[in-house]
């Protein structure tokens, strides 16, 4: 069995997803959350060990093209609407050091 | 307000023109708009050169398409080149898509004048309309209520007369339970009939854009025009659009319609005794009543609930403050990611994403995801053995006639809830339909629910059509 989700797994999953909480959020959410999971035991008690998943209604295959040119998106109207760009390029904080 | 049939009809006759009926449209939406929040943009220039435009084609002797000067307002989480789209979120607050959604594509195509955007939870995430960072839209049956949701805009759109077509996009039931509470006509497609191409995605396996209208008709001519293959949506189904319109009258004599007791448990008296009277009616047409059991619905929005937040979870990956929308500065990308994120993101969008994000990490992902993912093949299975018994479904579509804002936020259990009707057939992959069908308590409109097999489309059409004349 699952055990209850704790204020300490909600700060790190936030974490995880690029979030950050307030104190008060995590009191608001941590009851939520546990309260949700709770309503979800009844699928996690659930002997399935025999059924085969379904991630999605069709047996996707890949679907595939003829690799010939099409027209697509222009990088200025794409760039156009980025916070930020440079160079015809997306721009961002600085991710490397100096060099050395 | 005339039908989109009617306009569509006399527009491209000459006996009225584009110009007028998109004027009347733009008149509906100023005299509430402001009250009702329905239109979060609304494109007054664009509306009117568009009709202008389909006005021109008349008068060169040139057909203009299906929706010929049809007033469309479209869900904020469609894109259209140039015009705002924000899907409800403070992330996205300024955004101008690219390109067009397929879908967009298709109504304009076929002639139709789009209004503008509809407000909806922040991206489809909600059953209200009340997580919008553009703040809630108003039900025009009754101001102090939800018009329920994700599509709450689109469906109030439609209710208010502002048009009379909308498009929404259905997850869990956002088409279907906001026309119920709205009183209008609602339809979740088949997976994979209606391209996805340009919908801004919150879960892949689950989404499916759709109709909503006054009428069975009016609802029937827009998903004609909108349904079909696309070779740009790698799920979209390699179908011809299906002929809806003609079938329209078939009636449902000799159908079997299965009664499922599990799409009614719960719901409140006035909703079960408008669902006992359809069925009444279907019956009276000369269609044959089977009661059914799913039991497996009732596992439905529990598997909902992890699968979908847990879809949600990656695709709202990419709102990361570099390629579009809102970016709060930071020393680092990490800092800078999350601080864009914690901003832009409203509470239910949080929720969601660290639901979807607990239930796929490693230690948990086998007791709820792949659990529930078990639980979509056992419906799937419970399904098509429900269709061996009966060619169509009746239900409920909502547990109860619109809400009051407020009454379910500080709840998410209990909004969920209301969904719980809604949630099988989006599992399923199937179709299902939501009809005005009475009313209950305080007169507020009540939506019976219709479901078929993937691609019933046209039987459910016809069997709506029948509880349209005998409501």
């Amino acid at each position: 069995m699952v055990e209850a989700l704790r204020r300490e797994d909600v700060a790190k999953v936030a974490a995880l997803a690029r979030l950050r909480l307030s104190d008060e959020e995590l009191d608001m959410f941590t009851p939520q959350l546990v309260q949700i999971l709770e309503h979800a035991k009844d699928i996690a008690a659930l002997s399935l060990d025999d059924v085969v998943p379904t991630a999605h209604p069709f047996d996707l295959i890949n679907v595939v093209r003829e690799d010939v040119i099409e027209p697509c998106l222009s990088r200025d109207d794409v760039l156009a609407m980025a916070p930020d760009a440079e160079d015809g390029r997306f721009a961002v904080p600085r991710i490397l050091g100096e060099a050395p | 307000m005339k039908s989109a049939l009617d306009t569509a009809r006399d527009v491209r006759n000459g006996a009225v023109s584009a110009l007028d009926v998109a004027e009347a449209s733009l008149a509906a939406i100023r005299e509430s708009n402001e009250q009702l929040n329905v239109f979060v943009h609304l494109d007054e220039e664009g509306a009117l050169a568009r009709a202008s435009e389909v006005d021109e084609r008349v008068a060169r002797g040139q057909d203009p398409g299906a929706l010929a000067g049809v007033p469309l307002a479209l869900k904020d989480n469609l894109c259209r080149t140039g015009e705002l789209t924000t899907a409800g979120s403070r992330i996205l607050e300024g955004w101008r898509p690219p390109y067009s959604a397929t879908v967009v594509e298709r109504v304009l195509a076929a002639g139709a004048v789009v209004m503008g955007k509809t407000n909806m939870d922040e991206f489809a995430m909600g059953s209200s309309t009340e997580t919008s960072y553009y703040g809630p839209t108003r039900n025009p049956r009754d101001a102090s209520r939800v018009p329920g949701g994700s599509s709450g805009g689109s469906a109030a759109a439609v209710a208010a007369g502002m048009t009379p077509l909308a498009l929404g996009s259905d997850t869990g039931g956002s088409i279907r339970q906001p026309a119920a509470l709205c009183g209008v006509v609602g339809i979740k497609p088949t997976y994979g009939l209606v391209s996805r191409y340009g919908l801004i995605a919150f879960s892949s396996s689950l989404d499916q854009v759709g109709p909503f209208a006054r009428g069975v008709a009016d609802a029937a001519l827009l998903l004609e025009v909108i349904a079909g293959h696309d070779p740009r949506d790698s799920t979209s189904l390699p179908l011809d659009s299906p002929s809806l319109l003609r079938g329209l009258d078939d009636g449902v004599a000799g159908k079997r319609i299965g009664v499922v007791r599990e799409l009614i448990e719960g719901a409140d008296d006035d909703v079960v005794a408008q669902v006992t009277r359809a069925r009444d009616a279907l019956e009276a047409a000369g269609a044959t009543i089977v009661e059914l059991s799913i039991p497996e619905c009732r596992l439905g929005l529990s598997a909902y609930y992890l699968i979908a937040p847990a879809e949600a979870s990656s695709n709202l990956a990419r709102f990361d403050g570099v390629r579009y929308g809102l970016r709060v500065d930071a020393d680092d990308v990490t800092a800078m990611n999350e601080a864009t994120r914690t901003l832009g993101f409203g509470a239910e969008v949080k929720r969601r994403v660290m639901l979807g994000t607990y239930a796929l990490s490693a230690g948990y992902y086998d007791a709820y995801y792949g659990q529930a993912l078990k639980v979509r093949t056992q419906m799937i299975q419970a399904f098509r053995r429900a269709y061996q018994e009966a060619d169509l479904l009746l239900g409920a579509t909502a547990p109860s006639v619109a809400f009051r804002f407020g009454e379910k936020t500080s709840n998410p259990l209990a909004m969920y809830l209301s969904d719980v009707f809604t949630i099988p057939t989006n599992l399923a992959g199937d179709a299902a339909i939501s009809v005005p069908f009475g009313r209950g308590d305080d007169d507020l409109p009540i939506g019976v629910q219709l479901l078929g097999p993937g691609r019933s489309e046209a039987q459910l059409i016809a069997a709506a059509q029948v509880l349209e004349v005998a409501s």
